[in-house]
């Protein structure tokens, strides 16, 4: 098919984008953005037409933890100081059933949540019916996450997400953690959905630009049917980050996509307010490629990064070794621990017993 | 030698487990597996290894109790009909040991309390959850050397070893180990968190468990009781193992542990479900090796 055939079939499609700058931008920023700083981001991205803004710990509701570092200040105030801000965009949460619970949902809610991504591993729909169906209950716009989508394949990601329609999710995403996926995978992910989905039901898609791919495989997936897209402005966000958000309505915009997102304001928004925020560049570089190569989950990049400097084993390696080992989002323990094992081996740790 | 008689409740995966473990005490002998299928793999099974069965549930087995002389039971099914079990069980004499999430009972994690309960001549005990079973003697061997803030412990399990009920309710997990990590652990605030990971050939059950002091933590004494905590759960899962650390940043004490299970009915992977029927079998032991020694007598509870 040729790229002048593409563009005329998705002219007039409408498209939902969903800004992840506040949630998957919390990895990129080792959860250190401050309340003030969300609300001048989100209002921005209010001014400029995006319909949802994430809102939480990058690993959700619950996130606050050892083992996922602690955020500058409660899920609930973050939530709750945004959403009395907002204009038109609606704020929604993460949540990952095993780390985040229904009292948490029921605050996020309280504090002015009306989204919610219900996130499990791609094979584990069948831990969130308790979560789908509260958050339902609550009138939240309910999203059924299939995270590391790459670790499934098109018709087992149909199956899981024709689970989470049945417990009552309105929209299904495949979510690629990774970064790993090409568009010919995406594709054939989001068109197994749409065969077995009702009608009614969305398909979204969550990209990771640990290939660079995020704005391709977004694309693929709305050729597919997708109608929701997970970005974020600049691209904060675990890893190489999101699908860079201002990149992607421009193509929207050359293509005839419909976002309703005033494409110079989320420029503006991304230049002036997000780069300045950034601790690191985020881009694709070596251990953000790796991540992408090697199929490993995002948010393991700053915690290989930390194991190498303390233990000495590079992080490339320690990814290549939760990879190999299939490790998945939320053991981020396993990252220090096969680095003591890698560095027992090599002879730079010495054994406790 | 005498051994004391007992009855299995849930005719599933855990139970079918248990009666691997039973039979190879020198103090307990498995008597009856409760079901309510009569098509059940389980309770063929059972009655294959020579125990009396039922399908019409704890019922089918209350006219036996006393004849047989059933003295503990196991209770495998679910949080919601656990407690009606038990009600009936201990009316009759019947020591209790509740391995669903129900925890009516006092939480036990073997060797933390479990002689405190035995004796209190405790008629119910909860087992808590896997996670608990597998993290809680860490956080306590921490803080039984120093006060601790917070603890807080992260399961893996290989999704083929989580069953149904598990799934479908999840937040029951995270709540009731949560809990214990205070109650049982000895933190004066917990939080559990699970993953479960689906990687073929199935991971074994691996545990992290992170502790914050209050005062700057005392490596030698903090990684001697530890070390001593291991040796005492390896009594009853011999397959529990130090991975790395301890492992001190400031006043956070991190360790990793590998739960392998003992291969009986479930694959060695499935640690998670292991270490349920080893300390479910540990603490009915406990319990018996009393009664065998005269030392406590197991009276019916009466109901008002």
């Amino acid at each position: 098919m040729s790229q002048a055939a593409n563009s005329s079939n998705l002219k007039g499609r409408k498209v939902i984008l969903h800004d992840m700058c506040l949630r998957d931008g919390m990895h990129a920023k080792r959860e250190q953005i401050s309340v003030e700083q969300m609300v001048k981001v989100a209002t921005a991205l209010d001014d400029a037409g995006i319909p949802y803004v994430q809102v939480t710990h990058g690993a959700g509701l619950g996130g606050n933890s050892l083992q996922h570092g602690f955020a500058m200040a409660p899920n609930e105030e973050y939530i709750s100081a945004v959403a009395s801000r907002m204009k038109q965009a609606k704020v929604s949460v993460l949540l990952i059933p095993g780390l985040g619970t229904m009292k948490e949902l029921q605050a996020a809610y309280d504090a002015g949540a009306r989204s919610v991504h219900v996130a499990t591993h791609c094979t584990e729909a069948d831990t969130s019916p308790q979560h789908i169906a509260y958050a339902r209950k609550l009138g939240m716009d309910t999203t059924g996450f299939l995270m590391m989508s790459h670790l499934n394949d098109a018709a087992g990601i149909a199956q899981q997400g024709k689970l989470m329609e049945s417990y009552g999710a309105q929209t299904i995403y495949v979510t690629d953690s990774a970064g790993y996926m090409l568009p010919d995978d995406v594709k054939a992910r989001v068109g197994a959905l749409r065969e077995v989905l009702r009608p009614e039901t969305e398909i979204g898609f969550h990209g990771h630009h640990n290939l660079g791919m995020g704005i391709a495989n977004s694309i693929a997936a709305i050729e597919a049917g997708a109608s929701r897209i997970d970005g974020s402005v600049a691209g904060l966000g675990a890893g190489a980050g999101n699908t860079p958000l201002e990149v992607f309505a421009a193509v929207c915009e050359r293509m005839g996509i419909v976002t309703g997102v005033d494409l110079f304001k989320i420029m503006d928004v991304a230049e002036d307010i997000i780069v300045p925020m950034m601790d690191h560049v985020v881009r694709v570089d070596r251990e953000s490629l790796t991540l992408g190569y090697a199929g490993v989950y995002s948010t393991f990049l700053l915690h290989s990064k930390r194991a190498a400097e303390r233990f000495g084993v590079p992080a490339r390696d320690i990814l290549v070794e939760l990879g190999r080992k299939k490790m998945i989002g939320g053991q981020e323990d396993m990252i220090q621990d096969t680095a003591m094992t890698m560095a027992k081996e090599r002879g730079l740790l010495k054994a406790v017993a | 030698m005498k051994k004391i008689k007992c009855a299995l409740i849930g005719s599933g995966n855990i139970g079918t487990d248990l009666i691997y473990k039973i039979k190879r005490s020198p103090v307990l002998e498995p008597v009856w597996m409760v079901g309510i299928d009569p098509e059940s793999e389980g309770l063929a099974r059972a009655r294959e290894m020579g125990l009396k069965t039922t399908a019409e549930g704890v019922d089918g087995l209350l006219p036996h109790v006393l004849d047989d002389d059933i003295q503990i039971a196991f209770d495998a099914t679910s949080a919601y009909v656990h407690a009606e079990n038990s009600r009936k069980l201990n009316e009759l004499g019947v020591m209790m040991i509740d391995l669903t999430p129900a925890a009516i009972g006092p939480l036990c994690v073997p060797p933390v309390n479990l002689r405190q309960h035995a004796d209190k001549l405790e008629m119910n005990v909860n087992m808590i959850s896997c996670a608990g079973q597998a993290t809680i003697p860490v956080v306590n061997a921490v803080s039984r050397i120093q006060s601790v803030e917070y603890a807080e412990i992260v399961a893996s399990l290989a999704s083929k070893s989580v069953g149904p009920g598990t799934r479908a309710n999840l937040d029951e997990f995270t709540y009731t180990t949560s809990n214990a990590i205070k109650v049982v652990g000895g933190a004066r605030r917990g939080k559990a968190l699970c993953i479960i990971n689906p990687a073929e050939p199935p991971m074994i059950m691996r545990n992290t468990i992170y502790c914050l002091t209050d005062d700057e933590p005392d490596h030698a004494r903090i990684t001697e009781s530890i070390l001593q905590m291991i040796v005492e759960v390896q009594k009853y899962v011999p397959g529990y193992k130090l991975v790395n650390g301890p492992i001190f940043d400031g006043n956070k004490v991190s360790v990793f542990l590998e739960v392998a299970g003992l291969g009986d009915y479930l694959p060695k992977y499935a640690g998670n479900l292991d270490i349920m029927t080893a300390a479910a079998t540990r603490t009915a032991e406990m319990f018996a090796e009393e009664i065998l020694a005269g030392k406590i007598q197991l009276k019916a509870v009466e109901t008002v």
